[in-house]
């Protein structure tokens, strides 16, 4: 399984956020887009993740388990925000993402109870969502991950919120996705503590050569 | 699906949902007419099913804002256009939880008010028949509405000033079919067959529409 | 400026949660057997009565029309104490008891609704009129659940309850002004025949009966209103232990 995404360029409104863009990870491998604040790192995840669409170029899965349309089919996403209810219990709106996921071909997500416990937060799944701290809601955010079974994993600014026992403790998640033969790609300021992993550095306009404009 | 459906329905019944809101405002609007047009029983059973019907119209528009409005917020809706499942599937669940939420108390709440406005029985079974089979409709093509306006800061108050005049039809429809059903030569069934109908066609152009918008407004 | 602030600390010292939910384990049981006692009483009474010459049967609506009517004013009275004990006093078992007691009056105005309809109908030959009486009890009907929608619809229970002490507070003014406005509008409802300066006009062999349920109602207000503030005070108990265990959690992984 390789994840190609070839010259990739996008814009938001009338401004060019990055243009021409590309990488190529197998699975197994992870990549870690760098760069300054406003260089389009968000960006690129949101149009890997098919929620921007690309000025230009393309981004496919190949050999995958399963052929796919679209990347996004294949892949979590964990923004800013942690997609979560406040007024439904934990194990409420695991659930619900589990059912609502599926799996995808190739592996199978675990039980509610099981994501909780991986993130170290077993035994309040019973809690409302919102009775969480903002590092614990995080952390249950991550374990969306684990419900359903995604091949590729698109994270953007994953630990931003985390102490330093919970960043191990989502390194520990990402290199067992890892071993399972996925793919992540995150954006951090952070170093996420993986061992040997390509990067990917934005640098924001300065990046493409203005003559291709002209 | 199922797990959308049962999702949604819960949200509404938890705290801060909105599915008590919707019926009490209904009823206070219905409440408010005898109030402006004077205790008349007589004019109050000739405009009962009219005031009952502008009532449910407004009570269900107003709850439609945050259709996908708290889903944008706490970035659900993101996950939920990326996945395999037809957006527009998924904006029909969300539709029908909405309807069962907040639309159908309004039809159980009706017969009740009918009894205030002084309406007979006849009167009153139409209006709840009509409120049946015409609040889907409204809540269909609010979800257009509610689609467009999701990315805008003051949306729930435009998603009314949109969804209202698209909703004409079904008002105009639901109204007569009571009438027809209490003033004897009109018939009851063309103009309620209309409004059934009409519940078909905007349960498919509403959602279309709705998740056209959702995936224009996404950024 | 001491020594009043002594006396109210003294007086919430007597009335905290802890003590409360005491006084409500020992004294709910002989309150709901007291009720019970009167509700058999006064249900006797009531049947055995012979029937007015005008309305007939239909007069024993009123044993339980009549008081379901006086407890949905007297529970939003009580409502407003407990407000103005929120907002003056900040007493913490205030809002729990002005929070509880919004269902319960809730409650009693609709059985007075239902009863008053029930009975209008073979008076009056319509279940509803738009009649001063009958309008702002329905009025206060609708703030009952207005107010009951603004608890549901904040997550904190302290900030919720100043807002909707708040509301009641001004509720209770506007009450009596939406009746009088109404008095003049229409009104079809009898006066009141029993509350009055010159002495009751209904007739004793129907006062007695009235009077006895009254009570009986009173009492099953007492008794619902204690247990649901226990409710309503293991309820935020059980939020804080929640709290507490989402913290917990944290600090061991």
């Amino acid at each position: 399984m390789r994840l190609v995404a070839e010259g990739l360029s996008a814009r938001r409104g009338e401004d060019l956020i990055f243009q021409d863009v590309s990488f190529e990870i197998a699975g197994g491998e992870a990549l870690v887009v760098k760069g300054a604040n406003g260089s389009g790192k968000s960006t690129l995840l949101r149009v890997l993740a098919g929620l921007l669409p690309a000025e230009k170029g393309t981004a496919k899965l190949l050999a995958a388990a399963q052929p796919v349309e679209r990347l996004s089919e294949a892949a979590h996403y964990l923004g800013h925000r942690n997609a979560m209810k406040r007024e439904l219990t934990v194990d409420e709106n695991l659930s619900f993402w589990k059912a609502f996921f599926g799996d995808f071909a190739g592996g199978t997500g675990v039980s509610a109870d099981e994501a909780a416990e991986s993130v170290g937060l077993g035994g309040i799944v019973h809690l409302p969502f919102g009775y969480l701290s903002a590092g614990q809601q995080r952390r249950m955010a991550m374990a969306k991950l684990l419900v359903a079974w995604r091949p590729v994993w698109i994270l953007d600014e994953p630990t931003a919120a985390l102490d330093a026992a919970a960043e191990a403790m989502f390194a520990g998640l990402v290199t067992a996705h890892l071993a399972h033969g996925g793919i992540a790609i995150a954006a951090t300021h952070q170093p996420l503590g993986l061992e040997g992993v390509k990067e990917l550095r934005m640098k924001g306009f300065e990046y493409s050569s203005l003559e291709t404009w002209a | 699906m199922i797990a959308m459906l049962l999702r949604d329905l819960k949200l509404s019944v938890r705290a801060g949902g909105g599915a008590l809101i919707g019926v009490l405002f209904f009823m206070t609007v219905v409440a408010v007419i005898p109030f402006g047009v004077g205790p008349d029983l007589n004019l109050l059973a000739r405009i009962g099913p009219a005031i009952l019907w502008i009532g449910a119209l407004l009570a269900s528009l107003l709850g439609l804002d945050r259709l996908f409005q708290a889903e944008r917020e706490d970035g659900s809706l993101d996950l939920i256009l990326m996945q395999e499942t037809p957006l527009v599937l998924t904006v029909f669940v969300k539709c029908v939880a909405h309807w069962i939420a907040t639309g159908l108390p309004l039809v159980i709440a009706s017969p009740l008010l009918g009894l205030f406005m002084n309406m007979d029985e006849v009167a009153i079974g139409a209006t709840t028949l009509t409120l049946l089979a015409g609040t889907p409709a409204i809540t269909f093509i609010g979800a257009a509405g509610a689609g467009i306006a999701v990315a805008l800061p003051r949306g729930g108050l435009l998603v009314s000033i949109l969804v209202l005049p698209l909703a004409i039809p079904v008002l105009i429809f639901g109204v007569s079919a009571v009438y027809a059903a209490i003033q004897e030569p009109a018939p009851f069934l063309p103009p309620f067959l209309i409004l059934v109908a009409l519940n078909l066609f905007f349960a498919v152009i509403g959602p279309v529409a709705a998740a056209a918008a959702l995936r224009l407004s996404s950024d | 400026m001491s020594e009043p602030s002594l006396a109210i600390r003294k007086f919430s010292d007597l009335a905290n949660p802890t003590r409360f939910l005491g006084l409500v384990a020992t004294v709910w049981p002989w309150l709901a057997g007291l009720t019970l006692c009167l509700f058999a009483v006064g249900l006797y009474l009531s049947f055995t009565t012979t029937g007015d010459y005008q309305q007939g049967e239909t007069v024993r609506i009123m044993y339980v029309h009549v008081p379901a009517a006086w407890l949905s004013m007297m529970c939003y009275t009580v409502m407003a104490l407990s407000a103005l004990g929120t907002l003056v006093w900040r007493h913490p078992l205030a809002d729990v008891s002005a929070k509880a007691a919004a269902p319960i009056g809730a409650g009693f105005t609709l059985v007075a609704l239902i009863t008053g309809s029930l009975w209008g109908k073979p008076m009056w030959g319509t279940w509803w009129v738009w009649d001063a009486r009958l309008t702002s009890v329905f009025v206060l009907f609708l703030m009952y659940l207005g107010l009951i929608a603004l608890n549901r619809a904040m997550d904190d229970p302290t900030r919720a309850a100043k807002v909707s002490a708040v509301l009641i507070l001004v509720g209770f003014v506007n009450i009596p002004i939406i009746k009088f406005s109404v008095e003049w509008w229409n009104t079809l409802h009898q006066p009141a025949s029993v509350v009055r300066m010159d002495g009751p006009t209904i007739d004793s062999e129907f006062l007695w009966p009235l009077l006895v349920m009254a009570i009986a109602f009173s009492m099953l207000f007492f008794t619902l209103h204690i247990l649901a503030m226990r409710n309503e005070i293991l309820r935020r108990r059980i939020a804080v232990l929640r709290r507490h265990a989402a913290r917990s959690a944290g600090g061991a992984a």
